[in-house]
């Protein structure tokens, strides 16, 4: 079954700006895919639409099956949990520690102290930052802060990771192994999708890539496509 | 990476991430009640530190409320003292009956008789209009001139003394009317008429009472209203990442109430704070005043009940400002 499924998708705003037109396409259970496109190509709306932050003026958006457009207001949190978000500037909190940031997803969800400790310590060792679980994570450089914002995306377990220009402000060898850590959770089922205009690390791996122009679809690249760094090695 | 302590756990979280990766692990409803309530206490303990880390701006909006909360309640705490003044003062109202010019010392001592056999009238005495000017010239020592009349101006009187005890003013009225429908009283004087008036200041006091506890209750609101809707400005990043990993509305909401709720805590604490030290301050010299009187009155303080009246309202006016708040600027901020 299809995880994320677009259905002749438009979005237009109020003002008369109109981010997407008529987009189809769908993402696999298990797919990782790259959304590319400029700036204003409507990555974002299309990343919007998915996480509810917005609603598809025409056509459907399927997640997991369920039609977005009949998700009421107050189930909207409920859909958001089963969804993982990373984003370029991370939004992490710096009120709290570290162990605290990732936990959130967890305290929103319900769970009890001694399964959430287990979870987060867990989601921290996969990001390689456990042992900075005490700290603020004002003290941490961008590579970490990017990598605690992937361990709360990732913490509740979602089937779907989204990730927002994640290597945005990252040099290149940070960058891939940033990337190399969503194939890793993709590596066990987790659907990813990530949008991304870093081409030439795109080009250098092997997953399927969606092109963005103007609000339209502007060109596919499928998966295992040669890649100049050779599949899967995120070296 | 990690230290050697979590080397152990670590492993086997790894797998069953692996194991667990596709479906979500169920929550049952008992662990979902039981992190409810830790996040009860989460947010209650969270908020409270909050506040006491800007001690000084807290300790501020803690004192504005507590004046506000303070202020209704000295009125009432002094009307209730007044009362119970004006309850011994009432014991020795007393009423002149004046008959009318030429009534017969026949008809006047009846009328004094079936007066004094009312259950709510003490004693009655008639005094005679020659009585009167007896003790009118001993009085004023005008002799002469009273010797000058040609008849004497008194009409006859008669003094009625209201039984003692649940007197009010509408008792005192509806003893005087039924006096007044008796034959030959021309009319009937309450002695402590001011007692009466008393009684309408009272009530009037009672009314000031209510619009001023309104008036602060709503400036409670406001103050918390105002500040809630900073604390929600200054955490809006928060609670934008709090939206987008799934939180509810009631979620987003908690920390707010909470810090309504201590607000009004601690604004109604310093006020009783406030109220008794005032009280124990006057109690002294009251005291003093009354004794030159010979009163038996003693100051009331605040009881048990009306403290915790005070203290409870703060709490209820600090969440409901901290409700309104939130209601209105919450839905605002959306991811």
């Amino acid at each position: 079954m299809a995880n994320v499924l677009f259905d002749h998708v438009s979005k237009s705003y109020a003002g008369g700006h109109i981010a997407l037109t008529d987009l189809s396409f769908e993402i696999a259970q298990g797919e990782m895919a790259f959304l590319t496109g400029h700036s204003g190509a409507g990555k974002s709306t299309l990343l919007k639409l998915i996480m509810l932050m917005e609603k598809a003026s025409q056509g459907q958006v399927l997640v997991d099956g369920v039609n977005l457009a009949r998700v009421s207001q107050s189930n909207i949190p409920f859909h958001r949990r089963r969804i993982g978000v990373v984003f370029q500037n991370h939004q992490l909190l710096f009120d709290r520690s570290v162990f605290e940031n990732v936990a959130l997803p967890l305290r929103i969800s319900g769970y009890t102290s001694r399964d959430l400790e287990r979870r987060v310590r867990a989601a921290l060792d996969k990001v390689g930052l456990l042992n900075k679980e005490k700290q603020n994570p004002i003290e941490l450089s961008g590579g970490e802060q990017q990598r605690i914002g992937i361990a709360r995306a990732v913490v509740n377990k979602p089937s779907l990771i989204l990730a927002d220009e994640p290597t945005g402000n990252l040099d290149p060898k940070l960058s891939a192994e940033i990337m190399n850590l969503f194939e890793q959770f993709n590596d066990v089922g987790v659907s990813v999708l990530i949008a991304s205009h870093d081409l030439p690390l795109i080009n250098r791996l092997p997953h399927r890539v969606i092109g963005l122009s103007e609000g339209r679809l502007a060109g596919e690249r499928a998966a295992n496509y040669e890649a100049s760094g050779g599949p899967n090695n995120g070296q | 990476m990690a230290s050697n302590s979590f080397n152990k756990p670590k492993k086997v979280d790894k797998a069953k991430i692996k194991v667990t990766a596709n479906k979500r692990s169920s929550i049952t409803a008992q662990s979902q009640w039981q992190a409810y309530l830790q996040h009860h206490k989460l947010m209650a303990v969270d908020s409270l530190q909050r506040l006491l880390s800007s001690f000084s701006s807290s300790l501020m909006t803690w004192l504005v409320l507590a004046i506000a909360l303070s202020l209704p309640m000295t009125l009432y705490v002094s009307l209730e003292n007044v009362k119970q003044l004006s309850r011994t003062w009432d014991q020795s109202s007393q009423m002149s009956v004046y008959l009318k010019q030429g009534t017969k010392q026949r008809f006047a001592d009846e009328i004094t008789a079936e007066l004094r056999s009312w259950p709510q009238i003490q004693s009655a005495e008639y005094i005679s209009p020659e009585q009167a000017l007896n003790e009118f010239k001993a009085s004023t020592g005008l002799t002469d001139v009273i010797e000058g009349l040609e008849a004497n101006p008194l009409p006859g009187v008669i003094s009625v003394i209201p039984k003692l005890g649940n007197q009010d003013a509408g008792g005192l009225e509806a003893l005087e009317q039924s006096i007044l429908e008796q034959p030959h009283v021309e009319s009937v004087q309450l002695d402590l008429l001011w007692v009466k008036r008393l009684y309408q200041f009272m009530d009037l006091g009672q009314r000031l009472v209510w619009a001023l506890a309104a008036l602060l209750g709503l400036a409670v609101l406001l103050i918390i209203g105002n500040t809630i809707r900073l604390s929600i400005e200054s955490r809006r990043d928060e609670i934008r990442v709090v939206k987008l990993v799934g939180g509810t509305d009631a979620f987003v909401r908690r920390p707010f109430l909470y810090t309504g709720i201590w607000f009004g805590l601690g604004g109604g604490l310093i006020a009783w704070i406030l109220l008794s030290a005032g009280l124990y301050w006057l109690s002294g010299p009251v005291e003093r005043l009354i004794s030159l009187y010979g009163s038996e009155f003693v100051l009331k303080g605040l009881g048990p009940s009306d403290s915790l009246l005070l203290i409870f309202d703060g709490v209820v006016l600090g969440w409901l400002g901290a409700w309104l708040a939130v209601s209105r600027h919450l839905s605002r901020i959306e991811p």
